[in-house]
C-alpha cells in the first residue's frame, strides 16, 4: 500500500445501492444508539441488543459492523483494521462495505479518521477527543470461562462480585509464576464494572485508560454493546504483589526502528529467519516516511542512517 | 444436713415399644431419694430392676416421664433434668455431672492422653492443667505409658476402661454417676478406683453407682438404695 | 431474639405447588452447637437445608440471624447483595456432591483463595499463604496445591471443600450429607476432622444426614423430619437411646449400634 492512497474522499453516488444509508435501517439503527447511549451512561456495562443479521459471517465483526453503521454520519472518515493492519482481507471488506453503503471517506490515517473500527489493536497514535473507536468483540463476558450461567455473571456484575477474576489471575501466577494472560485482559471501568476489552492485548490496556476517544464495543453473535466514555479510568486487574505489566519487546521495529509499540513476528524463510515489525501498518509507514528506517531496511537506500 | 446435690421425685419410667404394638414396659416407678454432697449412693437390686435406666435418667440420656430430678448447679441454681431444655443438659453436663459408663466411645485417632485431657478441658481445666492431671490419672490407672499416645481403639477391653475411668474422673464435676466402672479390671485398678472414689467424696461430690462386684460396693458405699423397691406394679 | 441464640428459624414451610416440602418448623441454634436433622429421603430435610441457605424463599416462615456486628437481622428481608456477602463469609456450605461446591477447574490453591478475593485480598502470596495453612489443616498434601479438585479423591475433595468455607472463618456452617459415599474409613477420617475444627473453631453446624452414627459422633440435638414435619426434637444421646415416637424408634432399630 503506498502512502498517497491513504484516504480515501467521500463518493455520494455510492448510496445508490438501493440500501438505507450504512445499510441498516433508521429504526435499527436507533436501537442500537438507545444501546450504546445506555452504555456510555453506564461505563464497562454489558447492553442487550437485537443484533441484526449482517451480510458477514460471525467472527468477522458483525457487531463492531452494527455499531459503526450507528454512529457514523456522511462527514465522517473512516478507518477500520484488523491485528493493526489497514490492509487485510477483513479490514479491507469492511472499508469497502461502508464506502459502498455509505459513501463515506475511508483512510488508513489514524489521525485523518474520525471512526475507526479495529479488530485486536488500538493505534498507537495517541487518539484526540472527537474520534470514536470501534471494537468488534467475539466474548463480551469476562466471566464466561469460570462462570458458564448467564444468570449467575449477571448478579455477579450486578453486585460487583469480582472475586472470581481474581481466581483467574490467582490460577495464573499459580501456574506460570506470573500474569500469563496477553490478551483479552479484563479491566475495571471507572470504579465500578469489570470488562473483557476482547482479544485486545493487553499492551494495549493502558491506551484505554483516560482516552480522549470515546471507546464502543460490539458482539454481534452474544449481542452486547459496552462503552467507554473519553476520559474515564480504565484500570487492569491485577495483585498487589504482581502488579499489571505490559510486555516488552527486545528489539526495535525492523523496518520503521520504532520502540515501544506492539510489535509482530513476521516468518522470513524456511531456515528459521524472522523479524519483527509494527503491528500497526499505518504507524510504520508514516515513521517510514519520516525518514526512520530499522535494521532491515538499513542497506535499501544508501547514505541513510539506522535508528536502532 | 446441707441440702442434697440431687434429689429425686416421685420418678417413673416407661418405655412404649412401637415396634411391638405398643408394648409397655414399666421400667420404675415413684423412685425417691437424695444425694448429699460427699455421700456415695449405691444402687442395688438384681440385673433388669432398672438401675442402669435410672442413672440414664439422671444423666439426662432418658427421658423421664414424671417426677422430678433435681441437680444442683452451683450455689443457689437448681436444674430439673426432666424437664430441662436439652441446652440446659448440656450445661449441667458441662459443669456439674459426670457419667462413666462401662466402656468407652472410641473416637478414631485420637491418642489416650488426648481423649483424658479434652474431657478435662470440658469440665473447666486449662490446657496445662487437663494435660497434668490426665497424665496422673493415667499412670495411676497402671496404663503403660507407650500406649499414652496411641488411640485407644487398639486396646485391649481392660485397656480401654481404664481410659475410660480416667476420662469419667478427670473433671471437677460435683455429680458423679458411675455405671459398673470396675467390670473389667483387676484386683490392682478396682482398688485404685475405690481408692478415686473416696478421693470424690472426700472432696464433696455426690456420687451415685451401680457396682456388682460386692468388696467394691462395700468399699465405697455410704448408702444403698434397693432398686427393687420402686418396682412398678404390672398394669392391671 | 433469645438472648445468645446465633439463628432462629420460626414456622419455616415450603410448598412446591401443592406438594409439601416443610411444614412450619422452628427451632434456634446458638454459637457452638451442632444441631442434626435426620429422616429418610423425601422427609424434608434437604428443603429445610435449601431454605436456610436461602438458596429457595419459604411459602411461610422466617429466619433471623444474629450478624457479626450483633445486629439481628431476617435473613429473607436482606437485600441479595447482603445475602451473598453473608453467604461467603460469616456462613459455609459444605455439599454433598464436592463437584456443586468446588470449582473442579480451578487448582486447589484458587479453590481455597476464592473466598478471600472476593472479600477483596489483593496480594497473591498472602492468598496462598492461607491457602496452605488451610490445606495442612484439612489433612490434604500441600504439594497438591496447584492440582485440580478432579484429580483428588472423594475424601479429599470434601475436605477441601471445607477448607474453602472455612477460610473466611464463618461462625455458620451447614452441611448436607457430607459423608455420605465415601468408603468407612474415608468417613471416619472426615468425620474426625470436623468434629476436631467444630470443637476448635467453635463453630455452629446444622447437618442434615440420613446416617445416625454421623449424627451421633457430630451433634449435640438432633431434630428428627418426616413427611416435613419435626416429629422429634431433643438432645441427641436421649433422642437416640430413648426414641418416643415410633417412626424414630423405627429409625434407630434399623440401624446397626448407631
Amino acid at each position: 500500500m503506498s502512502a498517497a492512497a491513504a484516504t480515501t474522499p467521500a463518493a455520494p453516488a455510492a448510496v445508490e445501492t438501493g440500501y438505507n444509508f450504512a445499510y441498516l435501517d433508521e429504526q435499527t439503527k436507533r436501537m442500537i444508539r438507545r444501546a450504546i447511549l445506555k452504555g456510555i451512561a453506564i461505563p464497562g456495562y454489558q447492553v442487550p441488543f437485537a443484533s441484526r443479521e449482517m451480510p458477514m459471517p460471525y467472527g468477522w465483526g458483525t457487531g463492531g459492523v452494527q455499531v459503526t453503521a450507528a454512529v457514523i454520519g456522511p462527514a465522517d472518515v473512516l478507518k477500520v483494521i484488523d491485528q493493526g493492519s489497514d490492509d487485510t482481507t477483513n479490514a479491507v471488506s469492511i472499508r469497502k462495505f461502508f464506502a459502498k453503503t455509505a459513501g463515506v471517506a475511508t483512510t488508513t490515517r489514524t489521525r485523518e479518521a474520525t471512526v475507526i473500527q479495529t479488530r485486536h489493536r488500538i493505534p498507537e497514535e495517541p487518539l484526540r477527543e472527537g474520534q470514536v473507536l470501534v471494537y468488534q468483540v467475539p466474548i463480551p463476558e469476562p466471566l464466561r470461562f469460570l462462570e458458564p450461567r448467564e444468570t449467575e455473571t449477571r448478579t455477579l456484575h450486578a453486585l460487583a462480585e469480582y472475586g472470581l477474576m481474581h481466581v483467574k489471575l490467582y490460577e495464573d501466577i499459580a501456574r506460570h509464576g506470573h500474569i500469563a494472560k496477553t490478551y483479552a485482559y479484563p479491566v475495571e471501568v471507572a470504579g465500578r464494572y469489570v470488562m473483557d476489552p476482547s482479544p485486545t492485548p493487553k499492551f494495549d490496556n493502558p491506551k484505554m485508560e483516560m482516552s480522549p476517544a470515546l471507546q464502543l464495543f460490539g458482539a454481534g453473535r452474544e449481542q452486547r454493546i459496552y462503552a467507554v466514555p473519553p476520559f474515564t479510568r480504565v484500570r487492569s486487574l491485577d495483585f498487589e504483589d504482581h502488579p499489571f505489566t505490559v510486555q516488552r519487546f527486545a528489539e526495535p521495529c525492523a523496518l520503521c526502528a520504532a520502540t515501544g509499540v506492539y510489535l509482530d513476528e513476521v516468518i522470513l524463510d524456511d531456515r528459521g529467519g524472522r523479524m519483527f515489525v509494527c503491528s500497526d501498518s499505518d504507524h510504520c509507514e508514516e515513521r517510514r516516511a519520516a525518514g526512520h528506517r530499522g535494521a532491515m531496511l538499513a542497506g535499501a537506500a544508501s547514505g541513510e542512517t539506522t535508528d536502532a | 444436713m446441707r441440702d442434697p446435690l440431687v434429689t429425686l421425685e416421685n420418678v417413673s419410667k416407661t418405655f412404649t415399644l412401637h415396634l411391638r404394638e405398643g408394648t409397655r414396659l414399666d421400667v420404675v416407678a415413684d423412685v425417691s431419694f437424695d444425694v448429699h454432697a460427699g455421700e456415695c449412693v449405691v444402687l442395688g437390686g438384681p440385673s433388669g430392676a432398672g438401675k442402669s435406666s435410672l442413672l440414664k435418667m439422671i444423666y439426662g440420656n432418658y427421658r423421664c416421664d414424671a417426677g422430678a430430678i433435681r441437680v444442683r448447679d452451683g450455689e443457689d441454681a437448681v436444674v430439673d433434668v426432666a424437664r430441662a431444655t436439652p441446652r440446659e443438659v448440656m450445661r449441667l453436663r458441662r459443669t456439674t455431672m459426670g457419667y462413666v459408663s462401662q466402656f468407652l466411645r472410641v473416637i478414631p485417632r485420637v491418642g489416650a492422653r488426648d481423649v483424658v485431657a479434652a474431657e478435662g478441658r470440658e469440665g473447666g481445666l486449662d490446657a496445662a492443667a487437663a494435660d497434668a492431671r490426665a497424665r496422673a490419672l493415667l499412670a495411676l490407672m497402671n496404663l503403660p505409658e507407650r500406649l499414652w499416645e496411641l488411640p485407644p481403639a487398639t486396646f485391649s477391653g481392660g485397656e480401654q476402661q481404664r481410659v475410660n475411668i480416667a476420662r469419667g474422673l478427670i473433671a471437677p464435676r460435683r455429680v458423679l454417676l458411675l455405671d459398673e466402672p470396675t467390670a473389667s479390671l483387676d484386683a490392682a485398678n478396682r482398688a485404685v478406683v475405690i481408692e478415686l472414689i473416696r478421693e470424690k467424696r472426700a472432696a464433696g461430690c455426690a456420687l451415685v453407682g451401680i457396682f456388682h462386684d460386692a468388696d467394691v460396693r462395700d468399699a465405697v458405699a455410704t448408702r444403698v438404695v434397693d432398686v427393687t423397691r420402686f418396682r412398678a406394679r404390672p398394669a392391671a | 431474639m433469645r438472648e445468645g441464640a446465633l439463628l432462629e428459624a420460626h414456622g419455616l414451610t415450603k410448598h412446591y405447588g401443592s406438594r409439601v416440602g416443610c411444614t412450619d418448623v422452628s427451632f434456634d441454634i446458638f454459637p457452638g452447637e451442632v444441631l442434626a436433622i435426620v429422616g429418610e429421603s423425601g422427609s424434608g430435610k434437604s428443603t429445610l437445608l435449601s431454605v436456610l441457605s436461602t438458596e429457595m424463599e419459604p411459602t411461610a416462615g422466617a429466619v433471623s440471624y444474629r450478624m457479626r456486628g450483633g445486629s439481628v437481622e431476617s435473613l429473607f428481608d436482606l437485600d441479595e447483595a447482603r445475602r451473598r456477602v453473608l453467604m461467603r463469609t460469616d456462613w459455609g456450605f459444605i455439599r454433598q456432591d464436592a463437584r456443586q461446591g468446588l470449582r473442579m477447574r480451578v487448582s486447589a490453591g484458587g479453590n481455597v483463595g476464592e473466598r478471600l478475593m472476593a472479600i477483596g485480598e489483593r496480594h497473591y502470596g498472602r492468598i496462598r499463604a492461607t491457602a496452605e495453612d488451610w490445606l495442612s489443616r484439612v489433612e490434604i498434601d500441600v504439594a497438591r496445591i496447584d492440582d485440580h479438585p478432579i484429580t483428588f479423591s472423594g475424601g479429599m475433595r470434601q475436605r477441601l471443600q471445607i477448607a474453602r468455607n472455612l477460610v473466611t472463618r464463618p461462625r455458620l456452617v451447614l452441611m448436607d450429607e457430607p459423608t455420605s459415599g465415601l468408603d468407612v474409613s474415608v468417613q471416619a477420617r472426615l468425620l474426625d476432622l470436623i468434629r476436631g475444627l467444630v470443637a476448635e473453631l467453635g463453630l455452629a453446624v446444622i447437618i442434615v444426614t440420613h446416617d445416625l452414627a454421623v449424627a451421633r459422633l457430630l451433634s449435640h440435638r438432633i431434630m428428627v423430619m418426616r413427611h416435613g414435619r419435626v416429629i422429634e426434637t431433643g438432645l441427641t444421646d436421649q433422642v437416640l437411646d430413648d426414641p418416643r415416637e415410633p417412626y424414630t424408634q423405627l429409625l434407630v432399630s434399623s440401624v446397626l449400634a448407631a
